[in-house]
């Protein structure tokens, strides 16, 4: 789950990491009268993304009226498919340096990984890639945690100066940011050295753990949601797993994997599916309500359900989907393929209800359905 | 992370739903289950056998090597350190959702104590015609049955399909390996494969995988100086990126967890990565010539 850059800098600042102070502003007018207290400052767009400078939602302001036409056009933008809501306008730092540090949760070692750079203000990954030695990292045994003293042997030799101690304590404060709040990653990029030794976070991009959200439920509040239109709204309210897609072949199928396997065969045939909806796992009682959200979406022309029942079993998904059948009499054409858990039931279910009879190869339902969807 | 008939097996969770009724297949089938924990009905019979309070009472009471954990996510690491410190050697972790910073804390413990964890969100390990563990299908003899080719899934439906269509071609299956579905996992599509390697009744190696992470590109460098021919289909080619797709490691951020980075690196390894599942039995019956 992503969130803004505000919302990630209050958990720094929640670690005693040093912040901007700064106002949100939903107005041209709360963003002049922001400047007003502040002073010169740094506008800034809220999405969920990065790259927001090169996309003109970073600008600067040395006056409360400069501050007003510059959020009067950063409001409303769209960056990366996210229309700009609020600003957040921020007091303005002379900076010294450009630092970076993260923490996030690495695959590769199973555990979490802290970084450091004296090259802040870019991307890491392009400075990894080509200096590699000014990246500092390390996994840390996430039992034992990352104190000051591993965060100094982390970052010696790098030529801080004073600011080594200073550095040392705030990478200790964002790996307990990190551990406190369920991060998937917690990055701040750049932090600012300035001309007083001060180090400050100038941006802050924090990704929570989906899983970890359950136990965070006022946090995960704080988050901007994935779901982008209204069908994926409703999926999401459903407890249902729903990406909307741009083509015309409506699917339901059962486990991620699955599921996304169908939407290749159909892209291999050349169709294209409507929507990614899987209902594995515990949602396999959900076939009804997953079948008529399907259904809702009026670009569908042809439905594909595909089953391959482990955990899910078949034969309740097929109760499921035969119920939504019954209650809304779709029109569009319907094709099935299905084995695995219950499959005896399930067809034999199809059969006698809908007069349906199954596909038994995945590519001739896709071949199928596609054809129809023409 | 291969189950053998003679592994004795813990189920922690026991008492749930779900676990019931998985537990009840997989007796049936023929795994060794001895008991299963539920702290608040310890002393209790259920699957006609034993529930303790913990796994470590389960281990003074009866031995076993292997524990299978169904609980809610947020007492999956709980449970799972019980285990580690009751001596188990195996852990098959099936819960989906359970925070990954818990996650990486009993992989850890793990690792201390010499245990073996398969997943998080892992649909299970079957060893047809022998025994399973987890919500797999193993006792469906038009999916699954005994022969000389192992499977390793990220996925549990899609693993599934997959040996239906090698059955179809007339090859069963001498293990399958569900790896699971989240972003960090116990053991990694490669540790599946030099496993797979190692072992004697396999001949040959299927891997399903999909976009996210780099456990396939991982698992290719070993593919490349095997000797058994390897077969790949990898899911959600014609998936957007930036979107999770159901699972929560299926994710394709940037360049990283692309299909088109696995298909290349599984290809430059000489694994044939097929274009749909429907063709797994047959490319597989062709490499085995």
């Amino acid at each position: 789950m992503n969130f803004e850059e505000h919302a990630g800098k209050a958990l720094l600042a929640a670690a005693g990491i040093a912040i901007p102070e700064g106002r949100l502003a939903t107005s041209a007018d709360a963003a002049a009268r922001a400047a007003a207290e502040l002073g010169a400052v740094v506008i800034k767009a809220q999405v969920p993304i990065g790259k927001r400078g090169k996309a003109g939602g970073v600008r600067t302001a040395d006056s409360p009226t400069a501050a007003r036409a510059r959020a009067a056009q950063i409001l409303g933008m769209e960056i990366g498919g996210h229309r700009v809501e609020r600003v957040l306008v921020e007091q303005r730092f002379d900076i010294a340096r450009e630092l970076y540090a993260a923490v996030l949760n690495d695959p590769a070692c199973k555990s979490p990984l802290v970084l450091f750079s004296t090259l802040g203000g870019m991307d890491i990954e392009e400075v990894a890639a080509k200096q590699p030695d000014a990246v500092r990292r390390t996994p840390v045994d996430i039992r034992a945690g990352f104190d000051e003293d591993a965060a100094r042997a982390l970052i010696r030799g790098l030529a801080l100066g004073d600011a080594e101690p200073r550095s040392a304590t705030l990478l200790a404060q964002l790996y307990h940011a990190y551990r406190a709040n369920d991060a998937e990653l917690l990055e701040i990029n750049p932090l600012s050295l300035t001309d007083d030794g001060e180090l400050v976070a100038l941006d802050c991009k924090f990704v929570m753990d989906d899983s970890g959200a359950q136990r965070r439920p006022e946090l995960a509040a704080q988050g901007v949601s994935d779901a982008a239109t209204e069908l994926e709204r409703r999926g999401r309210n459903l407890g249902l797993r729903f990406i909307e897609l741009d083509g015309e072949v409506g699917v339901l199928a059962n486990g991620a994997g699955l599921t996304m396997t169908t939407l290749d065969v159909i892209a291999r045939h050349g169709g294209r599916a409507a929507n990614f909806l899987e209902i594995g796992g515990d949602a396999y009682v959900k076939g009804k309500p997953a079948l008529e959200l399907v259904l809702a979406n009026p670009r569908v022309k042809s439905l594909l359900i595909n089953f391959c029942g482990a955990i899910a079993r078949t034969d309740v998904m097929m109760e499921g989907v035969v119920a939504a059948w019954e209650a809304l009499r779709p029109e569009v054409p319907a094709f099935f393929t299905v084995h695995g858990t219950g499959e005896d039931e399930a067809i034999q279910m199809l059969r006698e209800r809908l007069g349906i009879e199954p596909y038994d190869a995945l590519d001739n339902a896709v071949q199928a359905a596609v054809e129809a969807a023409r | 992370m291969i189950v053998r008939g003679t592994d004795r097996v813990l189920v922690q969770g026991i008492t749930g739903r779900q676990a019931s009724f998985w537990t009840e297949r997989m007796q049936a089938y023929g795994t060794r289950v001895i008991g299963g924990v539920n702290p608040k009905k310890a002393g209790t019979t259920h699957c006609n056998v034993p529930v303790y309070g913990s796994a470590r009472e389960a281990m003074e009471a009866r031995r076993f090597e292997a524990s299978v954990i169904i609980v809610p996510p947020l007492a999956v690491c709980a449970a799972a350190l019980d285990a580690i410190e009751a001596g188990a050697q195996k852990l098959v972790v099936l819960t989906e959702h359970t925070p990954v910073q818990d996650v990486m804390v009993l992989l850890a413990a793990a690792r201390d104590n010499g245990a073996r964890v398969v997943g998080p969100n892992t649909a299970g390990l079957v060893t047809p015609g022998e025994c399973f563990v987890g919500f797999m299908p193993a006792f469906n003899e038009r999916i699954f049955r005994p022969g000389q080719i192992g499977v390793i899934s990220r996925s549990g439906s899609l693993g599934t399909l997959a040996c239906l269509y090698l059955l179809r071609a007339g090859l069963g299956q001498s293990a399958f390996i569900g790896i699971g579905g989240d972003p960090i996992l116990g053991t990694t599509m490669r540790d599946a494969l030099v496993e797979l390697d190692r072992d004697e009744r396999t001949d040959g190696v299927l891997l399903v995988g999909e976009i996210g992470g780099v456990t396939e590109e991982d698992a290719a460098e070993y593919a490349a100086d095997m000797k058994k021919p390897v077969v790949a289909f990898i899911a959600g080619g014609a998936s957007p990126p930036g979107k999770r797709m159901g699972h929560a490691g299926a994710i394709v951020m940037g360049t990283s967890g692309s299909y088109a980075s696995k298909r290349a690196a599984l290809e430059r390894a000489g694994v044939n990565v097929l274009g749909t599942p429907s063709d797994v039995g047959t490319a597989m019956a062709e490499a085995l010539k």
